[in-house]
Formats: C-alpha cells, structure tokens, sequence
C-alpha cells in the first residue's frame, strides 16, 4: 500500500509547534512525518542529540507521545528494557529509537550493535545531520569525506562509517535509508518497518542549516538533491535482500556540493575525485541488488 | 520516617505548543499564501519542518504565524510560487 498526501494529512502526529529547533530543521521535518505513519501507539527514546534539546526545555516538551531522554551511549539497551517491561504487561507498542548521528554512529554503537544481535523488536532511527550539531558541530563518524566542521577546519579526511552496512552485517530484519527531500519513500518505510517484528534500523538524511551551511529554505531541495546525485542512496535491505527503492536520473554531485558552505574549500578535482567514489558506491549498490542475500 | 514520607519529584515535561515560546517572534520574513495561484496540492504542508501549516476556513492552507519560524521551506517547495516571503515589519 502507498500513502498519499491526503492519507497522511488525515493522521495524528506526535509533533507541536514552536519547539527550540533551528528554522528549516530536518529533524524536526522527519520526526512530524515518523510519528504520523507510526501512530500514537509508540514510545520514543532519546539519547543527549539534538532532538533532545529540541523537544523538552523542562516544564514543556513539544512531543504529544511518551518520551523518554537517556545517557548517550544507552539509548538501545533502554529501549530494549522499555520493550520487555511493554511484554510483560501484554502491550504491545511502538518503542523506537530516535538518535542522532553522534549517539548511532560513535558513542552508541555498542549498545545498538547489542540490542540487533539479540533481535530486539525496536525501530531504531538514526536522523543523521553529519556531525555533532548541538554542541556546535563538531565531526562524527558520519561527517563526509572532505566536509568542514569546527575540529576539521581543512575539511575531513576520513571516509564516513556506512552505518546501514553495518547493521545490516547483523542480519536484521529491516535495514533501510531514507531522506527528508523524499518524504514517502520515508513514510512507507516506516509503515513497513512498523509491522515486521525484530530489529528495525532506519537512517535518515536529515539537512542542517547551520551546520552544512545553506540557506534556511533549502532544506528539502538539498534533501532531495542528495539523493539525486547519489551522495545518499536510498534502498532497503529487507530479509537479507537489497532494493533500491529511488533510482533518479543521476545529476552531477557538483550541484549538491556547491549549495553548502562546508563544502568550500573543496576544489573542482576533489569534486571529480568524490563523484568517482559516488560512483563506485550506486554501482556497488546495484550490483548487490542482483544478488539474492546480502549478507 | 520512612522512604513512603518523601515524594518522589521526577522531572517530567508535559506536552504544549509554544515549548520553546513564541517563536513567531524569530521569524524575519512571513509566508503569505496568494490563494488565487494555490492548487492545495499541500506540499506546503508537507515539507513544513515546523507543523504550522493547517487548512484554513475556506479550504486553502493557513499559517499560524505565533509559530512559524519564517524559514521558507514551504516557499521553496511550492510547484506554483503561490507562497511569498514579505518582510517583517515592527
């Protein structure tokens, strides 16, 4: 089944306006069109992100459902007791992790490569603006190759971790990506991930104006054309089996990498140089989809 | 005097709109809806990152300007520029 915008126009979400995000936030954009697909039928956890910032400055928070802020490197295994505690009483609920990239990628990697291995039944999301925005961007294991952040100053020099892989390496369930410049391949991934049972694991490209340096109102174009010039492919790995669920017509990376200020030290050759490892990426990609597992 | 005699104090935010104030008042430039260029095709409300975007009275979108934080988004996306951004004056 596909939603439509009249479909998801009809539905509750968890999110108020007026909360403490930055104008244009992707984040923000994500968790409105997450929490309509999933219902009111869900429990959040938050580790220290943005989001938590964001949706609780104590007495009032700006998210409807229960939510429940944690230490950064727990938020998986919180989820895990959250869930067991919904069992045991004969609930069953939505309990998703909504983490950054920070709290996924470095600080809470052992905690979600745990809570996967031990078949967990969450969604755990990872809305992932490429560094540690909250604190004043600082770079993560996230942050792409070449990007400036305030302790890259010269741009990085490491290759980002390919967290779906990584997940996907445990052989979950449902691994997938999504963006917020495509907003239902998002929602049916989540509408997916909600009726499969074991672990979920979903990555969102969520755009920051401040931290990537563009103009507040083109948070879903440069969400979109991330995708569109393969910067961030968007596929699913459901029961071992890959798909690429968007296939745009490809348009040069340099259209992506010329709209943000992180990018601009970075020379004409190093954009040549990235296309190639782009590239090398969707065709990878493709070439998985022919396979019968992935892993 | 036991533990029962103490009330446990738990910090709990209760949800409302406005958690962060009125942040209507951030805004730099308005977004107005020119209702005679708009198809209601809703993307406005779609891609809002803010969720202020609702369907007014006469059946086009309406914003609630005590929150919207003016950042354009809903401009930007709209296919039929039926979205303009009018500065803000005190």
């Amino acid at each position: 089944m596909t939603i439509t915008i009249h479909d998801l126009r009809k539905l509750p979400g968890s999110y108020m306006p007026g909360s403490a995000a930055c104008p244009g936030c992707g984040a923000t954009l994500a968790f409105r069109l997450v929490s309509r697909a999933l219902g009111p039928n869900t429990v959040y956890i938050v580790p220290a992100c943005c989001f938590s910032v964001i949706q609780a400055p104590y007495p009032k928070s700006a998210i409807s459902a229960p939510l429940y802020n944690i230490a950064f490197a727990a938020a998986a295994a919180t989820a895990s007791g959250v869930h067991r505690a919904y069992k045991a009483v004969n609930k069953d609920v939505n309990v998703v992790v909504w983490a950054g990239d920070g709290g996924t990628v470095d600080i809470g990697i052992q905690a979600l490569s745990g809570a996967a291995e031990r078949k967990e039944d969450l969604i755990y999301v990872c809305y992932d603006n490429e560094a540690y925005m909250n604190t004043g961007i600082q770079r993560s294991g996230a942050t792409p190759l070449k990007a400036w952040t305030k302790t890259t100053p010269t741009g990085k020099r490491e290759m980002p971790k390919d967290m779906p892989m990584i997940l996907a390496a445990h052989r979950v369930p449902y691994v997938a990506t999504a963006s917020v410049g495509y907003p239902f391949d998002l929602v049916n991934k989540f509408e997916k991930a909600k009726n499969i049972r074991g672990f979920k694991y979903i990555h969102i490209l969520s755009p920051c104006p401040p931290g990537w340096d563009f103009p507040v109102e083109k948070t879903a174009e440069v969400g979109k054309l991330a995708v569109d010039t393969y910067f961030w492919p968007l596929y699913e790995i459901e029961g071992g089996k890959l798909k690429i669920t968007v296939k745009p017509r490809k348009r040069p990376l340099k259209e992506f990498i010329r709209l943000q200020g992180r990018f601009r030290t970075i020379t004409d050759e190093e954009i040549d140089e990235l296309e190639k490892i782009v590239m090398e990426k969707w065709q990878f990609l493709e070439h998985l989809e022919k396979s019968e597992r992935v892993f | 005097m036991g533990l029962d005699d103490h009330a446990i104090i738990i910090p709990v935010s209760k949800p409302s709109k406005g958690s962060a104030g009125r942040t209507g008042l951030w805004r730099v430039e308005r977004p107005v809806i020119l209702e005679d260029r708009c198809i209601k095709c809703w993307l406005c409300w779609l891609y809002c990152p803010e969720d202020v975007i609702t369907e007014g009275a006469n059946g086009f979108p309406e914003v609630d300007y005590t929150f919207c934080k003016g950042c354009g988004v809903c401009a930007d996306v709209c296919p039929k520029d039926a979205i303009e951004m009018v500065e803000e004056k005190l």
